[in-house]
């Protein structure tokens, strides 16, 4: 065990907190989970234990959202202001959702699908929590 | 352990539907939407429901309780049609939950445990603003790991679509064709929100211009009003305005009853040969994002126990919450091989009107008018030929 957490969603925010991607991995077969899982789904083992995603990959899918939820028009986004957010597939081999950034959501046609990405980890405005965000080079 | 085929314990029969008004009512709570509905289905009853029969009801509704703050719905609308103290139960399965009740109430009858079910599906939507919709449908994601970092209910169907589109080629103009024919088939709904094409709607806003002496928009044809960001601005990007379903008001109910029963409903009631249903994970672990395992699932099932294949099937009606749901879905259905959906955009899918869904019925003979739409008010499409004979998986 590289870390001696509970495996659940309050524990990966506390690590993303700490600037660390982490996912959980099955000890008897195993299979990457990304959200961190607590059982095994393939093989059904519950014997789980954290392991650092190294935080590259590449876009597998995103949208640019001009209509927000009420957090994000906290944020100053807009109608006129949009966001991208988007799924990201790791070098590891699981995908996470993340915001995106360093790409331009005003000009969604010209993002391309596998676009690398780095992992970044996001401040809410007031709150303390931490949310996981990808930037492009 | 090996798996039993599907089967319903015995045959179920739906011999009466009904549905209110849909659009943005003011003064109308998720109870007078239920009633509204429930009155259309009692008139479409040929030889009449004595309430008093009814024997339970299941109720599909996704959140009443914040759209409306309003939980517990089932007893509500039990009572508001004189059904207490009857079992009143809320099916929550987001877009799914009126499909699903249709498949509790099936159950239901085929277990054996009742021989008449009233089903429902109701939602109020428009008290709200739109930001805070937006938080309300958000919540039918995953909370921590997707509506946490900004996405929202459209921007997960925006999303498929770029992999869509990046996997097989569509562009934005075969999502606005999904759109177009559904407006098309949406105007043939008296009751439907809006009840117009994109091409009246089009006409309408350039005769409006003229009047007030405006700019008159230069749009020649449905696809330069849809490409028009001022017309048909970015919601989340590739779906815009017309390719998302609006926010709106409405409910519809059903009168399912035992097959032995049908006859003493109606001469020509609906037999239900198959249902199905099935479960996704959230969209960033599934394999493949451009399909839903959910919907192959419930399809297989639905297939099996009904003795049929994808090409037997003559009409559809499939979930078009967005443009893009709806191409998922005619391939998830096996209407069409992956990524060959869009190419069909040209030649229109047949596809019916804003009703509760998740039910085969019966293949219908030739010509015959769809019962169900009929009595809803609403003039029923034509089946294709193109369906049966484009889609070999």
């Amino acid at each position: 065990m590289t870390e001696e957490r509970e495996v659940s969603s309050a524990s990966f925010y506390q690590f993303l907190a700490e600037k660390k991607l982490m996912a959980s991995r099955c000890q008897k077969c195993q299979a990457l989970y990304l959200p961190p899982h607590p059982i095994c789904t393939k093989c059904y083992g519950n014997d789980m234990e954290w392991v650092e995603m190294k935080g590259n990959g590449k876009l597998a899918a995103f949208t640019s959202v001009a209509v927000g939820p009420s957090c994000t028009l906290e944020e100053g986004y807009d109608r006129n202001n949009p966001y991208l957010v988007g799924i990201v597939e790791l070098d590891e081999g699981p995908k996470v959702s993340g915001r995106i950034r360093g790409l331009d959501p005003k000009k969604p046609e010209n993002i391309k699908i596998g676009t690398p990405l780095t992992v970044e980890f996001l401040e809410q405005v007031e709150g303390k929590r931490c949310f996981l965000a990808f930037k492009a080079e | 352990m090996s798996r039993r085929a599907p089967k319903l314990g015995r045959g179920v029969a739906l011999v009466g539907a009904g549905m209110s008004k849909f659009g943005a009512f003011a003064d109308k709570s998720s109870r007078d939407l239920f009633v509204e509905a429930f009155n259309a289905m009692t008139e479409s009853v040929d030889k009449g429901i004595d309430t008093k029969d009814i024997e339970a009801l299941y109720v599909g509704n996704f959140s009443s309780d914040l759209f409306e703050g309003q939980g517990h719905v089932a007893p509500i609308m039990a009572d508001w049609v004189g059904l207490v103290p009857k079992p009143a139960t809320r099916i929550e399965d987001a877009c799914a939950a009126s499909g699903v009740a249709i498949r509790e109430g099936v159950i239901a009858i085929a277990s054996g445990l009742y021989d008449i079910v009233l089903v429902s599906g109701v939602e109020k939507m428009t008290n709200l603003p739109t930001e805070r919709v937006t938080d309300t449908l958000a919540a039918a994601s995953d909370a921590i790991y997707e509506a946490s970092c900004g996405f929202t209910f459209p921007g997960l169907y925006a999303a498929m679509a770029t992999a869509y589109m990046a996997k097989y080629g569509a562009s934005v103009e075969h999502f606005m064709k999904v759109g177009i024919k559904n407006h098309n088939n949406g105007a043939l709904n008296p009751k439907a929100q809006f009840n117009k094409s994109i091409k009246d709607l089009m006409g309408s806003r350039i005769e409006k211009a003229k009047q007030k002496g405006e700019l008159v928009p230069d749009w020649r044809e449905e696809l330069d009003f849809l490409k028009d960001p001022k017309a048909n601005p970015v919601v989340a990007w590739p779906m815009r305005l017309f390719d998302c379903s609006p926010i709106t008001d409405g409910a519809a109910c059903l009168l399912l009853v035992a097959e032995d029963l049908a006859k003493d409903f109606c001469n020509d009631p609906i037999y239900i040969v198959g249902t199905g249903q099935g479960s996704d994970h959230a969209m960033h672990e599934r394999e493949d994002l451009t399909s839903i395992l959910a919907a192959r699932t419930a399809a297989r099932e639905a297939y099996e126990m009904a003795g049929v294949k994808p090409e037997d099937i003559q009409i559809a009606e499939v979930h078009d919450c967005f443009t893009i749901a709806e191409l998922v879905a005619i391939e998830d259905l096996g209407f069409f091989r992956p990524g060959e959906a869009y190419k069909a955009t040209n030649p229109s899918i047949p596809q019916g009107v804003s009703n509760p869904r998740g039910i085969l019925w019966e293949p219908q003979e030739q010509g015959r008018r769809w019962k169900y739409g009929a009595r809803c008010g609403a003039k029923q499409v034509r089946g294709r030929s193109q369906v049966k004979t484009s889609t070999s998986p």
